[in-house]
């Protein structure tokens, strides 16, 4: 019946305007819900979340040992080659030669945190880390290296 | 008790006292001119930060809070900013219309605020037709519109014109009809009138249901004709970039969004006299010791405070409703506003003959 619908139709809209002003106006009333934070001055107390997403690093333990096996799996992810990595081939004391990471290269100016290459990693070497205070005066300084120098490989990771 | 109307009337005395009748006159209509010039500026300046402040904290977020405390001089600094940039006509516009089109917006802005009590005996000009006035020179502010989406030899400026003009002429029924449902209960068009006979109640009190109902479909109305979001189809930011004022730069867009802003605390002041009382404070009925409490706080303070509570609503809207389209746009106006305060309309004119509101 067209009459009921029209009236229906009204007070429906009518109704479903009026609970969304009362959420924002929840918002409006409830100051402690703003989310904003004050950078500059709260820098000491910054509150990232969880999974905020700031470059790239390589997880190195106590002994300086990371469980990157140079498979390129990252690098063949990266959307933008944003990952080189250059592999060296180690001799085991049977004196078989395997395939090791020799140098990590991240370019962190052409890196847009899509997190492909963590999703990629078969052995999790690599982990999103939240720093994101990444100025410099020179763009040569974005390209990092990021095994550290002298590290290798954990024991018993394929 | 402060009061603007002492303040009016010693001036006149001291004015007469001193000057020759013509002189007093010139000399108190300068004084106007400059009174509503001041007032468009601050008004620019409090409503722009209000919006920015009430849209953060809707969206949970802080608002412009960096220029001076709490960010209170962001839009004095902006303003700064806008006066200084070059005022630039396009190659292939009308130059005339394109540097006529902003003045007139704001000439109609200013008309619009002679009628308007702004509290008690403060009024530029109480003719005796003030509600037709107002929604006879409201009208007008579409030809800015049009002109500056014509001059501009832009196609998103004149797609944002033809849809204003669309918007302005639908939406300014339905607000006609729900400001005569008002004058119908007073039985007058005259501005001062009408917030007399709200002496013992306001009519959104008084006039039952019915009122509220006209209530509801003027501010909606309103909303509409003064193109704000989510009626916002002359400007249309996502698919017009920004309608009529694309061409616009430095001064002269700042013009067209001060005229807006300005035209919201106007409609917001009419809304307020017609629908809770204008200057009056709250009375109830026969409570005379209430009454002379609420005597006690200025006029001028009960009207800027309605009109204030009314643009926020109208801010509430903004942040909170989706857009239109243009087709529902126009389906809102003529197949549920404009039907329903017809209805309406007669609803309260048959109470007003039977005599059965308060």
């Amino acid at each position: 019946m067209f009459i009921k619908d029209y009236i229906s139709d009204v007070y429906k809209a009518v109704r479903s305007l009026l609970t969304g002003m009362k959420t924002t106006g929840k918002y409006f009333i409830h100051p402690g819900e703003i989310i904003t934070q004050q950078y500059p001055e709260n820098r000491d107390q910054l509150h990232l979340p969880e999974r905020f997403r700031g470059e790239v690093v390589m997880i190195h333990d106590e002994n300086n040992e990371h469980a990157c096996t140079g498979c390129t799996a990252c690098e063949l992810a990266c959307p933008n080659a944003t990952i080189k990595i250059i592999t060296k081939f180690d001799i085991s004391p049977e004196g078989k030669k395997k395939k090791a990471l020799d140098t990590f290269i991240y370019h962190l100016e052409l890196c847009t945190m899509c997190n492909l290459c963590i999703q990629a990693c078969p052995t999790d070497a690599i982990k999103m880390a939240q720093n994101f205070e990444h100025s410099v005066y020179d763009r040569s300084k974005l390209t990092k290296k990021l095994n550290q120098p002298g590290s290798k490989i954990k024991e018993g990771v394929e | 008790m402060f009061s603007l109307e002492g303040l009016t009337n010693s001036l006149q005395q001291w004015l007469a006292a001193n000057f020759s009748a013509g002189w007093v006159l010139v000399i108190e209509s300068i004084i106007v001119i400059l009174l509503a010039i001041a007032l468009f500026a601050v008004l620019g300046l409090i409503l722009v930060l209000m919006e920015r402040k009430v849209a953060a904290h809707m969206q949970i977020r802080l608002g412009p809070n960096r220029v001076g405390p709490q960010g209170m001089f962001q839009t004095t600094a902006d303003t700064l900013k806008l006066i200084m940039k070059e005022g630039l006509t396009p190659d292939g516009a009308d130059k005339f219309l394109f540097n006529l089109a902003p003045f007139v917006v704001m000439i109609v802005a200013m008309l619009l605020l002679a009628p308007i009590a702004f509290a008690k005996n403060f009024q530029i000009w109480d003719i005796n037709i003030g509600v037709l006035f107002v929604s006879a020179v409201s009208s007008i502010s579409v030809i800015g519109i049009l002109m500056a989406g014509y001059s501009s030899n832009n196609k998103y400026s004149l797609l944002g014109a033809m849809r204003s003009g669309a918007q302005i002429v639908s939406y300014e029924l339905s607000a006609g009809l729900s400001i005569i449902s008002i004058v119908v209960l007073t039985g007058s068009l005259q501005l001062s009138d009408i917030v007399a006979s709200q002496q013992n109640g306001w009519w959104l009190f008084k006039g039952h249901i019915p009122a509220l109902i006209a209530f509801v479909i003027f501010i909606i109305a309103v909303t509409a004709e003064t193109n704000r979001a989510p009626f916002d189809m002359a400007e249309a930011e996502s698919e017009l970039t920004a309608g009529f004022h694309t061409e616009y730069s430095g001064m002269k867009f700042a013009l067209f969004f001060l005229a807006e802003y300005i035209n919201i605390f106007i409609v917001c002041a009419i809304g307020a006299t017609l629908f809770l009382g204008g200057w009056m404070p709250l009375h109830f009925g026969n409570l005379q010791g209430f009454n002379h409490l609420m005597d006690y706080i200025p006029s001028s303070i009960w009207f800027f405070g309605k009109v204030f509570f009314l643009i926020f609503l109208i801010m509430w809207f903004r942040w909170t409703f989706p857009r239109l389209r243009i087709d529902q746009l126009l389906n809102l106006e003529w197949k549920y506003l404009l039907p329903i305060s017809m209805l309406n309309l007669l609803v309260i004119t048959i109470m007003a003959i039977m005599g059965w509101h308060f």
